[in-house]
């Protein structure tokens, strides 16, 4: 378990423990975290699970693939240097105690 | 409809029946919400079934769109194994299986939609259709063991579940056949030379395909395989046969409660139904369009904002339903994306090569942009779905003029 925690749009923080191999997007909308919409459900093919990560971790994680950077370009809210689609990064031990930040609106 | 002292319940938990319930709770509806699904589950995404699913060992959870716990919090009463057996819109009553009764003050039916089956077939351990994680369960152990006996298996319909399917079945290595009773495989929803394109692609990764074949019936042969008889006499043994024809929407309950139906309970663009307090969403419903034609999307894209419409509805907040509907696929690792409907298109222009590098499909009727499909080009998918129907569509000369930048039409749209 990785614990995670996700900054709501409403600023409310919620810590998940995330099982390893699960990805971001995957917690967070079945434990309800508000403000992900995840409309393909994870196939990379619709950019409504967008989060912002911590910046000072952003380079532990993988980089995005060419279809992730694409979708990036088409989110709603403001995309940032630090811009993620979360059902593209996978919780492993490296991520622990990471902090996550949805942005205001999806779709 | 927002005092404390209503209840809407929702019948049917897939992701229409979700929508409806999680937007009645953020849009301040205060009364009570009961989420009846008839799957022993919480929601689950279903477009996984068909690929990851089957070939990978995921942990079952990681389906799940919404937890029990996380829809308590909402105040979302989730009821699983629930089935509803009939409802009185007079009563405003809803009679559930365990013999009790339901009142409610408004109804959201999301009861979604149940695959064709062929006749003769429904006993046989392996004949099987696809719609539930149920059977996508099934399916995964009769591919493992058809791999371990070394048995073909065979998919009935060329559309996007026998595809996906098809292709995950290769991925363990499994002799498969589609077969496809048109004249080629997509047919309702690809142009000609794209359907040609996914044809070659199956062939090249080692699927047979049987185009413009006719099944007779399917013959269960001892307890675990079966035969595919076809019209022009010949016959193929498996050890599984899906069958992937289409759905017939569940609009049973609807329609003996008096509400009017037509293959799918009819709704307008804001999801409302014949009968008021009474909305419907998902694959259960048929859109009545403003010229009055009726039109019928299956999709997730389609549940999700009809889900959405419905609940706004009963609140007296009609939210058309006008957004530019989109589809996916993914068939050996190759990402298919559809953003609105080709039908009745007259001129299509082709941008890229057609290689699994990536191109784009664009369908034009009368001069205007009417769908996109991409094969690997997830930026010319998004752009459409944003340009569709709209001022910033390109015309069909500039998809033609390979120089021509369509990424500028974006600053267009926004």
């Amino acid at each position: 378990m990785v614990a995670i925690t996700y900054v709501e749009p409403s600023g409310s923080k919620v810590e998940i423990n995330v099982k390893e191999g699960w990805n971001l997007m995957q917690a967070a909308v079945a434990n309800g975290v508000e403000g992900i919409v995840a409309e393909c459900g994870g196939s990379c093919v619709c950019a409504t699970c967008h989060v912002y990560i911590d910046p000072e971790r952003l380079a532990e994680l993988p980089p995005p693939s060419e279809d992730e950077l694409e979708l990036l370009e088409d989110v709603k809210a403001e995309r940032k240097p630090n811009s993620r689609l979360s059902c593209q990064v996978k919780a492993n031990e490296s991520l622990l105690g990471l902090i996550v930040t949805i942005p205001e609106c999806q779709t | 409809m927002t005092g404390s002292d209503q209840h809407i319940l929702v019948i049917g938990a897939g992701q229409a029946g979700l929508q409806a319930a999680e937007t009645l709770r953020s849009n301040g509806f205060e009364g009570r919400i009961s989420l009846y699904g008839d799957e022993p589950y919480a929601p689950y995404h279903r477009p996984p079934l068909s690929k990851a699913w089957l070939t990978e060992k995921i942990d079952e959870r990681q389906l799940t769109i919404r937890d029990i716990s996380a829809l308590e919090r909402k105040g979302i009463l989730l009821r699983t194994g629930s089935v509803i057996e009939a409802i009185d819109p007079h009563a405003r009553s809803a009679r559930v299986s365990d013999g009790s009764l339901v009142h409610w003050s408004g109804l959201v039916l999301a009861t979604g939609a149940t695959p064709r089956r062929l006749p003769g077939s429904e006993s046989s351990k392996a004949v099987h259709v696809l719609r539930s994680r149920r059977d996508a369960t099934e399916i995964a152990e009769r591919l493992q063991h058809c791999a371990r006996e070394g048995r073909p298996i065979i998919i009935i319909g060329g559309g996007f579940i026998g595809l996906e399917v098809a292709a995950s079945a290769r991925k363990l290595g499994l002799d498969v056949t589609i077969v496809e009773a048109a004249s080629r495989l997509l047919e309702r929803v690809l142009s000609s030379d794209l359907s040609q394109w996914y044809a070659d692609l199956h062939r090249s990764r080692g699927t047979k395909l049987l185009i413009g074949a006719q099944v007779s019936n399917i013959e269960p042969v001892g307890p675990d395989q079966a035969i595919v008889h076809f019209a022009d006499g010949r016959s193929v043994q498996a050890g599984l046969v899906l069958t992937g024809i289409g759905v017939i929407p569940n609009d049973g309950l609807a329609r003996k409660a008096g509400i009017e139906c037509d293959n799918g309970i009819v709704v307008d663009d804001c999801c409302r139904t014949s009968v008021p307090n009474i909305v419907a969403a998902g694959d259960c419903t048929v859109r009545r369009l403003p010229d009055g034609a009726k039109i019928r999307l299956e999709s997730v894209q389609n549940a999700v904002e009809q889900g959405r419409s419905a609940a706004l509805a009963l609140l007296g907040k009609e939210k058309p339903f006008t957004e530019t509907p989109w589809f996916w696929s993914d068939q050996y690792g190759i990402k298919l994306q559809i953003a609105g409907l080709s039908h009745g298109a007259d001129t299509w222009v082709r941008r890229g090569e057609s290689s699994e590098s990536g191109f784009s499909i664009f369908h034009f009727k009368q001069d205007r942009l009417i769908a996109v499909d991409s094969v690997n080009a997830v930026k010319d998918h998004m752009l459409a779905r944003r340009v569709i129907g709209t001022s910033a569509a390109p015309t069909i000369e500039q998809v033609q003029d390979a120089r021509f930048d369509l990424f500028t039409l974006r600053s267009k749209s926004a």
